[in-house]
């Protein structure tokens, strides 16, 4: 539906976006995902029109838009600040794509009250934007997004200008009007949860480049570097030598007589960056018998009870921090622990 | 890979076009000018000038005229920001509004008023020669005191208003911060205070510095022997030595240039002032105690009377019917007749009607070129950008005697292949002066407005499908409108009572509001000359008033 070839964006020396290829099909809502300067804004500006690509295409359907200006790509935009034209109600706001059309008269008024009652905002048309709330604001510029019925709707941080307990709530209304009226959407941010709970799939970015592209749960569960991984989701890292391989398989000692089982992803040094979530380690009292050789010895600092699970903060050898999460319900471990980890699937080790 | 040209980029093309034809080339051909004698490029005019006795000493006078008024008007106008910025006292906000009122007198009124006022024949001296008998007015107002005199009280604004900024900038917590690791009050002004107000103070100075050099109407009428350089231009055009006219205007416009560079940089460095945001500004004191508020109250009232006299002797002196006041220490009848003659006389109503054609042209051509300007500074980046910049601003720089020496000599014949068309002596050069004046000041508050709102509306419009006419037209306009208004009606005010490049460029059927002052008080007729003058201060007054609504009205945006 929406294609990007080699999409690349430069300002003077600096490169924003590099060779950035990607496909979105029909239907599908996908983040551009990546911490401030990744390129992700830019990219989401140059499929809308606003910026010109230095190299690369942008094709939509088959129609190639690359060159082609915004007022003449009819994509549906949602501003970080949603952008309500201040000195015109909710209706004209609303209407300004449809007139844009030249649509008018009695269709003019039904669409606009269609539109608005989608987002639950009917009876909305006199008020003047800046008296509504934030949530409210969102919404109409939602409405006025989507009322030229646009093939492909882009959304620039929408949540970020909502309080956190609006966020939650919003996001997942988002995500269910939008997959009722079954557009295509793509939305920017930086919080890997906004991502994770409104995309279908996800794009990490950074430098401008492309990290990897998936689901929420491939690049959660197998993230292809250390980036991605302590992007999406909380990392631990340990540093670890190669004591055997085979294939791209391998075992790793982190710590003395501790060795884990993981996959290479970087093979050419003995020495590796071992990742493990918090969630997939476990805590044994210091003289526990353990079958195996694989237990790590650290001492608990801290303990966080959070409802579901408890997080643990942890000291092992020189000083490294570890994060454990257990659920909640399990016996308290205090002082001295082993620390041991699922590994299957095999843990992730990346270069250093 | 060749691309249309956008609506954007020809608009620009066409503007740097214009400003460049009517803004930097008729300064170039002064340039020219002064570097030629008949047909031959040569230094010679700038040799006379330098050989010349009169002209060195105009320059020098410029100089310490300019240097004097920054310092007498910040001795005014610095502890005076103070006293409203730092203390509370009855009536304090109205008296605060009403320092700032010398803004509010043109150029020619405000001189007028000292004449009526502390001039040979004033009320001030004709009180001192009564009270002590003298058979003679005790001082006469000419030279350079007179001149630094109306100076001070009219630039001080500058530094008053410069200061309270700076100190509406100053945070609390700084000074709060100095108390609390044990400094005192004096320590705290000295080290933290001071220091940071600086570049507030030198953009105030700078700004003074340049207005002084090109100050034409104090030196004029009552500069008596004493040359500057704006008044020297005059002279030598009067006497037909365009030459050195031209070399007089190179080097004041020199000089000015100078000072604008050092004003932007000021400009650009001032950021640091208003780094901190959120909590208010400096510490407003409430006096304590019975005494202390009397005198501090007694001290603002009384100088603000002090600032105001000029006003109401305009006013006052209107209501003088011609001829009634002689040797009188106050008018001793007073009517409207002035007034009434002024609207009903067609000789005294084609002033009025002149200035306000030619003001209201003016400002229409400035509305038109300041958007599309403010537009493209603000929201586009091009090659020519900084030039375009540059040629905004340039007018500001250039006093008004040097752009009517330049608009003379470029459009006084009719070369349509040089972009020179004979306008000098036409309805439509007067016009065109104000109109390139203004450029500076109408463009500015459009650049306000547009840095005022998201850039994401436009953008949100263009990605609903709207041309990019149909943005600028339903969505950048209505937002831009209340800044430009502000701007506009400014310019027009400034231009209905133009004075300096009027009297250069007038003639008899187009002349405006300035001229028929000057007129009116050559022929001893000061009624006529004031009620002209309250005309233009009621129309300032009233365009500050709603100037200022409109204003806040559009930050609200």
């Amino acid at each position: 539906m929406l294609r990007l070839e080699a999409l690349g964006k430069r300002f003077g020396t600096t490169i924003a976006v590099d060779g950035l290829s990607l496909e979105v099909p029909q239907g599908e809502f996908l983040s551009l995902l990546g911490p401030s300067g990744c390129g992700k804004t830019t990219t989401l500006r140059m499929i809308a029109g606003f910026e010109t690509p230095t190299t690369g295409r942008i094709l939509l359907g088959d129609r190639d838009v690359t060159r082609l200006s915004p007022q003449r790509r009819g994509m549906g935009m949602v501003f970080q600040n949603y952008a309500l034209f201040p000195h015109l109600d909710v209706f004209e706001n609303v209407a300004f794509g449809l007139k844009a059309q030249g649509v008018s008269g009695q269709e003019l008024r039904s669409r606009v009250a269609d539109s608005l009652a989608r987002v639950d905002l009917a009876g909305y048309e006199k008020r003047a934007v800046q008296a509504m709330s934030g949530g409210q604001q969102q919404r109409i510029a939602l409405a006025r997004a989507l009322a030229p019925e646009p093939p492909l709707l882009l959304l620039d941080e929408p949540l970020s200008n909502l309080d956190a307990a609006l966020r939650e709530r919003t996001r997942d209304e988002l995500r269910i009007l939008l997959k009722r009226i079954g557009i295509t959407a793509i939305f920017v941010t930086h919080d890997q949860e906004e991502a994770f709970a409104l995309s279908d799939r996800i794009a990490v970015l950074k430098g401008g480049e492309l990290q990897q592209l998936g689901s929420p749960e491939t690049l959660y569960r197998t993230p292809v570097n250390a980036f991605v991984a302590s992007f999406v989701g909380r990392a631990n890292f340990l540093q670890g030598r190669i004591v055997a391989r085979d294939g791209d398989h391998g075992t790793v000692e982190v710590g003395p007589g501790a060795r884990w089982q993981v996959r290479l992803h970087e093979q050419e040094s003995d020495t590796v960056r071992v990742m493990v979530r918090p969630e997939a380690l476990r805590l044994h009292p210091a003289r526990a018998d353990l079958a195996g050789d694989d237990g790590l010895p650290g001492r608990v600092l801290d303990r966080r009870f959070a409802g579901a699970t408890t997080v643990y903060r942890l000291e092992i050898a020189d000083e490294r921090e570890l994060l454990v999460t257990i659920p909640g319900h399990t016996d308290a471990h205090e002082g001295d622990v082993l620390v041991t980890a699922e590994q299957n699937p095999p843990l992730h080790a990346f270069a250093e | 890979m060749i691309r249309r040209p956008t609506p954007a980029a020809a608009l620009a093309g066409v503007v740097i076009l214009l400003l460049f034809w009517f803004v930097l080339y008729p300064n170039l051909f002064v340039l020219a000018d002064s570097f030629r004698e008949g047909a031959d490029w040569t230094v010679e005019n700038y040799r006379r000038f330098a050989a010349s006795r009169s002209e060195r000493e105009a320059l020098w006078n410029s100089v310490w005229i300019s240097l004097a008024s920054v310092f007498f008007s910040g001795l005014i106008g610095i502890p005076l920001a103070f006293l409203f910025s730092r203390y509370e006292f009855p009536g304090r906000s109205i008296m605060g509004g009403l320092v700032a009122l010398p803004v509010l007198l043109p150029p020619l009124v405000g001189v007028i008023a000292f004449l009526f006022l502390w001039g040979e024949s004033g009320f001030i001296a004709r009180i001192v020669q009564g009270a002590l008998g003298l058979d003679r007015p005790p001082w006469r107002l000419t030279g350079p005191w007179a001149i630094l005199l109306v100076h001070a009280y009219t630039m001080y604004v500058y530094f008053f208003l410069f200061t309270t900024a700076g100190l509406a900038r100053l945070e609390r917590g700084y000074s709060e911060a100095a108390a609390a690791l044990g400094a005192s009050r004096l320590t705290t002004f000295r080290r933290v205070t001071l220091p940071m107000l600086g570049p507030a103070l030198a953009g105030a100075a700078l700004l003074v510095f340049m207005t002084s050099m090109g100050s034409f109407s104090a030196p004029y009428v009552f500069g008596g022997g004493f040359r500057v350089l704006s008044t020297q231009i005059f002279v030598s055009k009067l006497n037909g030595d365009l030459e050195i006219a031209a070399v007089e205007t190179v080097i004041l416009a020199a000089v000015s240039i100078v000072f604008l560079i050092l004003l932007q940089r000021y400009e650009a460095g001032r950021e640091y002032t208003g780094a901190g945001k959120g909590a208010g500004g400096a510490t407003v004191r409430l006096i304590q105690g019975r005494l202390s508020t009397i005198i501090l109250a007694t001290a603002a009232w009384g100088l603000t009377a002090f600032l105001l006299l000029p006003h109401a002797t305009v006013l006052l002196v209107s209501f003088v019917p011609e001829g009634t006041w002689t040797t009188q220490l106050f008018p001793p009848t007073y009517s409207g007749e002035n007034y009434v003659s002024l609207f009903s006389d067609s000789e005294t109503l084609t002033p009025i009607v002149n200035s306000l054609q030619m003001a209201t042209i003016a400002t229409v051509a400035n509305v038109a070129l300041a958007f599309a300007v403010a537009y493209l500074l603000v929201r586009r980046r091009f090659r020519g950008r900084a030039v375009l910049g540059a040629l905004v601003i340039l007018p500001w720089a250039l006093p008004g005697t040097v752009l009517a020496i330049a608009l003379a000599t470029t459009f006084s014949v009719n070369q349509p292949l040089a972009g020179r068309f004979l306008l000098v002596g036409t309805f439509a050069i007067l016009p065109l002066a104000y109109f390139i004046r203004n450029i500076p000041l109408v463009t500015r508050a459009a650049m306000t407005s547009f840095q005022q709102f998201d850039p994401a509306l436009e953008e949100a419009s263009a990605s609903l499908g709207a041309s990019w006419a149909t943005t600028m037209r339903r969505i950048a306009l209505p937002l831009v409108i209340p800044g430009l208004a502000a701007g506009a009606l400014l310019a027009f005010v400034t231009s209905l009572g133009e004075f300096v490049a009027s009297i250069l460029l007038y003639t008899h059927r187009t002349r405006p509001i300035s001229m028929a002052i000057l007129s009116e008080l050559r022929a001893f007729d000061f009624g006529s000359a004031a009620a002209y003058g309250v005309f233009l201060i009621v129309l300032m007054a009233l365009v500050f008033l709603f100037g200022y609504r409109r204003v806040s009205d559009g930050a609200g945006i």
